[in-house]
């Protein structure tokens, strides 16, 4: 059994510790708040999109001259897979939930021979994939000191990134991993085809009144311009969903140490009264067996 | 008929308006446009330029937006644009100002990379001042 002493010590260093996680469960739930508020105000822009996508699309599907981010490069063989983990831990299983469905997808890939290239957006999901993939990874981006993730300054980069490459022929599929933002409690991991563009069902038909759309200029010009700006948006939202749920899992893991924490303290607490109350009666024991004695 | 369009203004970092309004000019790729409630589906890209927005005969707010696209589907308008910016929280002094400085980043740009952003920046501003 541990000494008096020892148990203070370690005591204090439970109380420390329960004070930090404390604190980052704050920090988290407040930047929980505001990157909810982020991703909110974002759907808007991304709902339209979809629509008029969805409009657009479908009249130039299956036409020769449809863009190559729709039709895609025609092949299958090499695929892209944008990993976007959070550049810190202590957020739970958030970062290796994420690695998990990356890996399994790479190796039912692989299994099925196709060749694989990966770029990690976080440095956590590089981390946890360099040892065993660190072959194919392209690059990797880290958001160091980026308070907000913003439209132009991340997603819109990675996204031109990654259409250069597909221009260049360097892949033909790609998709993105990250956690959907369910809840605080619940995220999910989503994987989402980023090129070629899915298709989007139309949720809701306008009713034109019996009239087509117009386009000006015409539709192919049209969704040339659209469909980069659409992979971007489909970026910046999934970055935006990602940070979210970073910071919702980061509350609740640190929520979960901070009780744990508790209940060490008072069962640390229990057997410190205990062996002190121990100390005391051995003491008064010797000294009533002393008097005894005389 | 509606007299009125539902007029949409959204980026991607959030949704800027969303009101009622009688008629909206836009800088449409192939020309200028104004939409009036009624007005023909269309969609369409946008150049960057001004955004006016009536209120009546005249105009009540003015904004610059860097492309985008437009869609107008029965009463509805949406505009889907990359950077907006009312006009009317601008000065020209500040924007006169900000272009010399982006001048003088192109000069002193030390690689492409560096350079290209800068000569961006510069005409994008350029196009702003255009506008005022």
């Amino acid at each position: 059994m541990a000494n008096l002493k020892s148990l203070k010590i370690r005591i204090n260093s439970v109380k420390a510790t329960q004070k930090i996680t404390k604190a980052m469960k704050m920090v988290a739930a407040s930047k929980l708040r505001r990157a909810q508020e982020a991703a909110e105000a974002g759907r808007p822009y991304a709902e339209r999109m979809e629509r008029i996508i969805a409009s657009l699309g479908s009249s130039v599907e299956g036409r020769d001259d449809a863009p190559a981010l729709l039709a895609g490069s025609g092949k299958d063989d090499v695929h892209m897979i944008v990993l976007a983990t959070a550049d810190r831990g202590l957020c739970g299983g958030f970062n290796s939930s994420l690695a998990r469905a990356a890996r399994r997808r790479i190796i039912e890939l692989r299994g099925a021979g196709k060749t694989v290239k990966l770029l990690c957006v976080g440095r956590k999901g590089n981390d946890a994939l360099k040892r065993e993939f660190g072959s194919i990874i392209h690059d990797t981006v880290t958001f160091a000191g980026v308070r907000q993730i913003s439209f132009g300054d991340q997603a819109l980069p990675i996204s031109t990134t990654l259409q250069q490459m597909f221009a260049d022929g360097e892949f033909d599929v790609c998709s993105i991993f990250y956690n959907r933002f369910e809840s605080a409690l619940v995220q999910t991991v989503t994987e989402q085809q980023l090129i070629p563009t899915p298709l989007p069902e139309a949720a809701e038909t306008v009713d034109l009144g019996g009239a087509a759309y117009e386009y000006e200029p015409d539709e192919s010009e049209i969704l040339e311009e659209l469909l980069p700006r659409n992979m971007a948006v489909q970026v910046y939202r999934a970055l935006l969903e990602n940070a979210a749920s970073e910071q919702g899992a980061r509350m609740t893991a640190m929520d979960n140490a901070t009780r744990n924490a508790g209940e060490m303290i008072d069962k640390l607490t229990l057997t410190y009264n205990r062996q002190r109350q121990a100390a005391i009666t051995t003491e008064l024991i010797e000294i009533i067996s002393g008097a005894e004695a005389l | 008929m509606a007299d009125k369009v539902a007029f949409e203004l959204v980026s991607p970092e959030r949704l800027l308006i969303s009101a009622d309004v009688d008629m909206v000019v836009l800088p449409g790729s192939e020309g200028d446009f104004g939409v009036l409630p009624g007005h023909a589906p269309v969609i369409s890209t946008l150049r960057p330029g001004a955004l006016e927005i009536y209120e009546g005969d005249n105009v009540s707010e003015r904004y610059f937006v860097a492309g985008g696209f437009a869609e107008v589907a029965g009463a509805r308008l949406t505009v889907l644009a990359e950077q907006s910016i009312a006009l009317a929280d601008l000065d020209r002094a500040n924007l006169e100002q900000q272009i010399q400085d982006a001048q003088e980043d192109v000069a002193d740009a030390k690689d492409d990379p560096t350079r290209d952003k800068a000569q961006e920046r510069l005409d994008q501003l350029t196009e702003i001042l255009a506008t005022l």
